[in-house]
């Protein structure tokens, strides 16, 4: 892990994982969206409304995901002060608050051709609501500091407790009566989806994965740059002030 | 394949469409939208961190970065 605490080790490591994660998030998605929308059959209860599973779910799931490895990455920059964790937790927000809003609107448009309403206030629904809140809350934060360690270890804080909410969404739906089915796809007795439903869903699922490492190596690489470059914008000010103290 | 063949009947997606179809496509913009701007992002930052490397007095340790 510390290893990977130089940010020019780390560009290289991930310039290295870019092609093959670029090249598994278009194949599972391309193979995904063809299986998911031409072959998979309707649902024999919810017609082809269940070709919104396969947006919805792995939405969800990667929003999930997303937000563990943000808190994750969180703490390993307060606890070690590692010097990428806290932009890989900084890259990802936007990601995560994407896929977290996907699987809100995909719920709603959904929702109303089978529950009848595009939203309740279930506690499914609703801790999912709040989780896309802390995620806009986690952005905010970061904006919200000019210093840049501050900002990181304010935010890397809100991370943590907000990561409360993730055992709350998982398990809301056994927890509390909901409007929201509970759990078909990770239970204790295996997948409770057909095969020909399940594997698009799980192609989605490897190509949202794969996405969003494409996508975070991208927003990392920025990150570092534009540090860089506030660091070297720093000490180009310092010389200029100590040359004009010199004169 | 689940439909018959005719591309209405496709397009419909049993009555739901614009349920299906709004998903999809909202999905799809968001993805290829958040992409276009996260490499545009890491190129103009590259830019940048190269145009100040060039004004800054000491070079990098050419030698250390390649190890």
């Amino acid at each position: 892990m510390h290893r990977f605490a130089n940010p020019t080790r780390f560009l290289r490591l991930a310039a290295a994982v870019l092609p093959f994660s670029a090249a598994v998030a278009a194949l599972c998605l391309g193979a995904g969206l063809v299986w998911g929308l031409f072959f998979a059959p309707p649902d024999y209860q919810q017609g082809d409304t269940v070709r919104i599973m396969f947006i919805h779910v792995p939405a969800a799931m990667m929003s999930m995901g997303v937000y563990a490895g943000m808190a994750i990455a969180s703490a390993i920059a307060l606890i070690w002060r590692h010097a990428v964790a806290d932009l890989i937790a900084k890259a990802s927000a936007p990601i995560g608050a994407t896929f977290c809003f996907i699987c809100l609107l995909t719920g709603s448009l959904w929702g109303k051709p089978m529950w009848g309403t595009w939203w309740v206030w279930d506690a499914r629904l609703t801790s999912m609501l709040i989780m896309l809140f802390i995620y806009l809350g986690y952005m905010a934060l970061w904006q919200a500091f000019d210093d840049q360690t501050k900002a990181a270890r304010a935010a890397a804080i809100l991370a943590l407790v907000g990561a409360i909410n993730l055992p709350i969404i998982k398990f809301s739906v056994e927890w509390w009566n909901t409007l929201h089915q509970p759990a078909s796809l990770i239970t204790m007795s295996g997948p409770k989806i057909h095969a020909s439903l399940l594997w698009p869903l799980l192609l989605m699922i490897v190509g949202f994965g794969a996405y969003y490492l494409t996508v975070l190596i991208y927003r990392v690489r920025a990150e570092i740059h534009m540090r860089r470059t506030r660091m070297l914008r720093l000490a180009q000010a310092d010389r200029h002030a100590a040359m004009q103290a010199a004169e | 394949m689940s439909w018959g063949g005719s591309m209405s009947e496709f397009l419909s997606m049993g009555g739901y469409g614009f349920f299906v179809w709004t998903s999809w496509g909202v999905g799809a913009v968001l993805m290829i939208g958040l992409l276009i701007q996260s490499i545009a992002a890491a190129r103009s930052a590259a830019r940048e961190v190269q145009a100040i490397e060039q004004l800054s007095p000491r070079r990098r340790r050419r030698k250390a970065d390649a190890e």
